[in-house]
């Protein structure tokens, strides 16, 4: 049956209260995920205090400074820090999102950081991502034809390019796929609103020949039809994009070809 | 799902490929849907006027033909329609494979009891026996 506690190695208990920087008058509480693979401990929630004259605004610089100025074991993912590579996506204040682009002026209170949800953590706030990056490989995210290559480039009309924005933008950052209760309960089958989004960027190309393959491919209970719209992924998505309707216009083309 | 298998993640969560099914279940959910938007309205009309009578009045209302098919439209509709929903909670909800099994043994069971109790019921008191 459907689990409502957690498993009792994974009960987050209070952590250390690291001491608060001297003489920073401008100050911020961070409580922060800490779970150590390696010290056979439960997940524990740091409480860090943060000089604000000391750092910059974005929940990702305040991680940053912690992990300079305190502890240098905080262990995370970031890179491009301006909301482009998808690295630093984790839970802020109850929400998925970027640390990067995130404006710790937007939280109330304590800034609350935790990894991702419902996916195994490797260490603090990094998640293990390897279903979710497979589950993007099922849909085979790449141009397939049959027709011999044109000497120069495939042609696509300006209107069928159009098509392809609010999905080519997406950086696969996950804050969708794991704020889905519905890939909460059948990460295994439900291929989440990530790799569904992706799917329906390749079946709506005008230049793709595998349309039909891609369809039979979600033609399933669980790999599309878990989805009960409930919008979480389109609210979760940090880049503004809509994975909930890019998952109905798959759907209304499934209909398409055998009912209507 | 632990990422120490020895199984690669793609051959994982390719599992055991594509049921090749799917939009049925979801477009009988949607059909169901629009149908029972009127037919809740007129059982819900029907069952509000049969308040109070007695056995011979009940009679005589469903006699109706009119109202004995609404009524029974409406039980064939809103058990498929409960029959599919539950499948899909059951299938959300429950991950023990035995129990998951059970369970949509029994979901299929329970609607048919459900669907033949109450249109025996609805016909017997339809045709006055």
């Amino acid at each position: 049956m459907v689990e409502f506690t957690l498993p009792k190695n994974s009960r987050v208990t209070d952590g250390k209260v690291w001491p608060k920087p001297e003489g920073a008058t401008n100050t911020r509480e961070f409580r922060v995920y800490r779970w150590n693979p390696d010290d056979g401990k439960n997940p524990q929630v740091d409480t860090f205090t943060v000089d604000l004259d000391d750092c910059g605004p974005m929940v990702l610089d305040a991680l940053i400074w912690i992990k300079n100025k305190i502890d240098p074991t905080l262990t995370f993912r970031r890179s491009c820090r301006e909301g482009i590579c998808g690295s630093c996506a984790m839970n802020i204040d109850g929400v998925n999102t970027l640390a990067c682009t995130k404006d710790m002026g937007e939280v109330k209170g304590a800034v609350k950081v935790n990894p991702l949800p419902h996916q195994p953590v490797a260490k603090d706030l990094v998640p293990d991502l390897t279903n979710f990056f497979a589950q993007h490989a099922l849909v085979q995210p790449w141009l397939q034809t049959e027709t011999v290559a044109p000497e120069k480039e495939w042609p696509q009309s300006r209107e069928d390019r159009e098509k392809l924005d609010g999905l080519y933008e997406c950086i696969l950052c996950a804050c969708c796929s794991t704020s889905c209760p519905e890939y909460w309960w059948n990460p295994d089958r439900y291929l989440g609103p990530a790799a569904l989004l992706h799917a329906y960027r390749w079946v709506i190309d005008s230049r793709d020949e595998a349309t039909g393959e891609r369809l039979d491919q979600l033609e399933d209970p669980f790999r599309l039809f878990r989805c009960v719209t409930i919008l979480n992924c389109s609210k979760a998505c940090p880049k503004g994009l809509n994975p909930a309707k890019a998952i109905a216009e798959l759907k209304k083309l499934m209909v398409e070809r055998q009912k209507t | 799902m632990k990422s120490t298998s020895i199984r690669t993640p793609l051959g994982k969560v390719r599992g055991l490929g594509s049921a090749k099914s799917g939009t049925e279940h979801w477009w009988e959910m949607r059909l169901t849907s629009i149908a029972l938007l009127p037919l809740t309205l007129a059982a819900i009309v029907i069952v509000i006027s049969l308040i109070g009578r007695n056995h011979a009045a009940v009679v005589q209302i469903l006699g109706s033909p009119l109202v004995a098919i609404t009524m029974l439209l409406f039980v064939w509709t809103v058990t498929l329609h409960m029959r599919l929903g539950l499948q899909s909670v059951i299938e959300d909800y429950v991950h023990g494979k035995a129990m998951k099994t059970a369970l949509l043994i029994a979901n299929t069971f329970l609607t048919i009891v459900l669907w033949l109790a109450c249109t025996y019921a609805i016909l017997k008191l339809s045709f006055g026996v």
